[in-house]
């Protein structure tokens, strides 16, 4: 076992050998190094067909049309190009669109720029289990709502939206319905020939494929159209311009045919991870699980230790490579936006740490950290005058704390 | 991030931890900062009658830097008289431990936490 261990799969994941290995054959010049777009000369055919192999791979874990998948540089450029995209073909019918307060930032940012180009966006406020009120959802989409975006499965709690029944609801209210894909792609099941999914945004460095490219699904029929972001050349259909990155996209679609293989397979034995390592700290005093433990994806525990403070949990944490909710280890000064949004208090969200287990991950690695973690979040409460307080009986809402 | 040295060190080996009587007439108490902004600190001092701090103790909820600001400053105010101690600038603390600016507030709340302290004593002796 090597330490640190790698519980971050959420934030991304190691290349998989089997994709590094196909990546490789299209560099180099041995390889099939030519431009996809070459239509002349072998070397543009053979990278063609990769391009080919890779997205009938993609379209296939999706159960969607190849012709329906459009290559970009990740998710965030997905989302900005299904949201921007049908906000600047479609205003003339409506300038409102529907997102949640739990969103990634890629869909929040996109939406404030559009705000401030006269867009109207409402945000859903989750429940407290993380997930969106469906009824709330409906009675806010209004005649002039365009677009209604929401994520699959959330990257900070895991927690797995009901796309099919919302697309249910927004084509029966004539709204284009955009979801982001990122984390649940490979680790649910997703069928786009059932589901009224009209836009799918996809990354392949959270399925063990490189970082730096990503695809969105963009629906044929009924068909939906977008106004590209990016001009030049015409790829893409005219949706996304520039050279395809052969090595990339032929990664992305080695992950992604590993994936539809080995999905249902690796699923089990990442939740039986997971419910190890669950099982293993649930008795801690004032734990508390963030987001609904149910309708969430299996590699994902995210716990609030309460009156422990989060990063200096992290720095004791030091062999387990896992994220917080704590302020002091992002760039902002503001704990986690998505546990503020479930209604987590700022000690809470403070307090959190978020474990994603992932295809590498053994039982060997929980056996290691439970322990571990047991006996810091000890060490740090002895450390805490809050905890001694909250053993003595205080009530520390009731003191007046000099902020600061 | 990366701590200095003296930051782990003081958070793996916290010095001083624990409690004095609060209620002792000698005990100086000072809780300062507030759970929702992630550090709490709580130092205690117990003053001779010779007027100089004997002894030292805190708890602190919050970052390694807070705890190890919070640990250094009991090491600095033993055998220190009230005067010397609330002398003490958070710009000492934070050069002893290297602290990069994003945690200079915490050598702050460390300063703050003494003068606290040192007020309670006070207002006790007064009492
Ligand atoms: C839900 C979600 N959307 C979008 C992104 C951004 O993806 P990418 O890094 O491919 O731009 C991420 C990853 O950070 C994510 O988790």
């Amino acid at each position: 076992m090597n330490l640190p261990i790698y519980f971050d799969y959420s934030a991304t994941t190691p290349v998989d050998p089997r994709v590094a290995e196909k990546m490789m054959q299209y560099l180099t010049p041995q390889g099939h190094f030519g431009n996809p777009a070459s239509r002349s000369h072998k070397f543009g055919w053979d990278a063609e067909k990769a391009i080919d192999e890779a997205r009938n791979n993609v379209a296939a874990l999706i159960n969607a049309d190849p012709k329906e998948i459009v290559w970009t540089s990740g998710a965030t450029e997905s989302d900005n190009l299904a949201i921007k995209g049908i906000a600047h073909f479609y205003q003339k019918k409506g300038k409102h669109i529907i997102t949640s307060m739990t969103e990634h930032k890629a869909v929040l940012d996109t939406c404030r720029q559009l705000e401030r180009e006269g867009f109207e966006i409402s945000y859903l406020n989750p429940q407290a289990n993380g997930l969106i009120d469906l009824k709330e959802l409906e009675a806010t989409i209004r005649d002039d709502t365009i677009l209604v975006s929401l994520m699959h499965v959330n990257n900070e709690i895991g927690v797995i939206t009901d796309i099919a029944t919302i697309g249910e609801m927004t084509r029966s209210h004539k709204v284009f319905f955009h979801v982001d894909a990122a984390q649940s792609a490979g680790k649910v099941p997703i069928d786009l020939a059932m589901m009224k999914v009209d836009l799918m945004s996809f990354s392949a460095h959270k399925i063990y494929g490189p970082k730096g490219i990503g695809a969105l699904y963009v629906r044929r029929k009924p068909r939906v159209r977008i106004e590209s972001q990016m001009h030049g050349g015409g790829h893409e259909r005219g949706m996304r311009s520039g050279t395809l990155a052969t090595h990339q996209i032929a990664g992305m679609g080695e992950a992604f045919r590993i994936a539809k293989e080995e999905m249902s397979i690796e699923n089990k034995r990442i939740e039986k991870l997971r419910n190890r390592m669950l099982a293993g700290l649930q008795d801690i005093e004032e734990m508390y699980i963030n987001g609904d433990m149910k309708q969430r994806i299996a590699g994902n525990l995210n716990i609030s230790f309460n009156l422990v403070e989060g990063e200096s949990l992290m720095m004791a944490l030091k062999d387990l490579a896992v994220s917080s909710g704590s302020a002091c280890t992002s760039a902002s000064l503001e704990p986690s936006y998505v546990l503020r949004a479930i209604g987590r208090n700022d000690e809470l969200a403070h307090s959190s740490l978020r474990f994603t287990l992932g295809r590498f991950t053994t039982e060997e690695e929980i056996d290691y950290a439970i322990p571990l973690i047991r006996s810091n979040i000890e060490r740090l409460r002895d450390l805490s005058p809050l905890w001694e307080m909250y053993k003595e009986g205080v009530d520390l809402n009731s003191i007046q704390w000099d902020s600061h | 991030m990366a701590y200095s040295e003296k930051v782990l060190d003081h958070y793996e080996k916290p010095r001083n931890v624990g409690n004095l009587d609060k209620n002792d007439s000698s005990v100086g108490t000072g809780m300062v900062g507030a759970p929702a902004c992630g550090d709490v600190m709580r130092l205690q001092i117990k003053v001779g009658d010779d007027g100089i701090i004997e002894d030292a103790k805190f708890k602190t909820y919050g970052c390694g830097s807070a705890i190890a600001s919070s640990s250094l400053l009991t090491e600095w105010v033993k055998g220190k008289t009230l005067e010397e101690a609330s002398a003490i600038k958070n710009t000492e603390i934070a050069e002893e431990l290297a602290l990069p600016p994003v945690k200079i507030h915490c050598s702050v709340l460390a300063e703050a936490a003494v003068k606290s302290a040192i007020e309670d004593y006070s207002k006790k002796q007064k009492a």
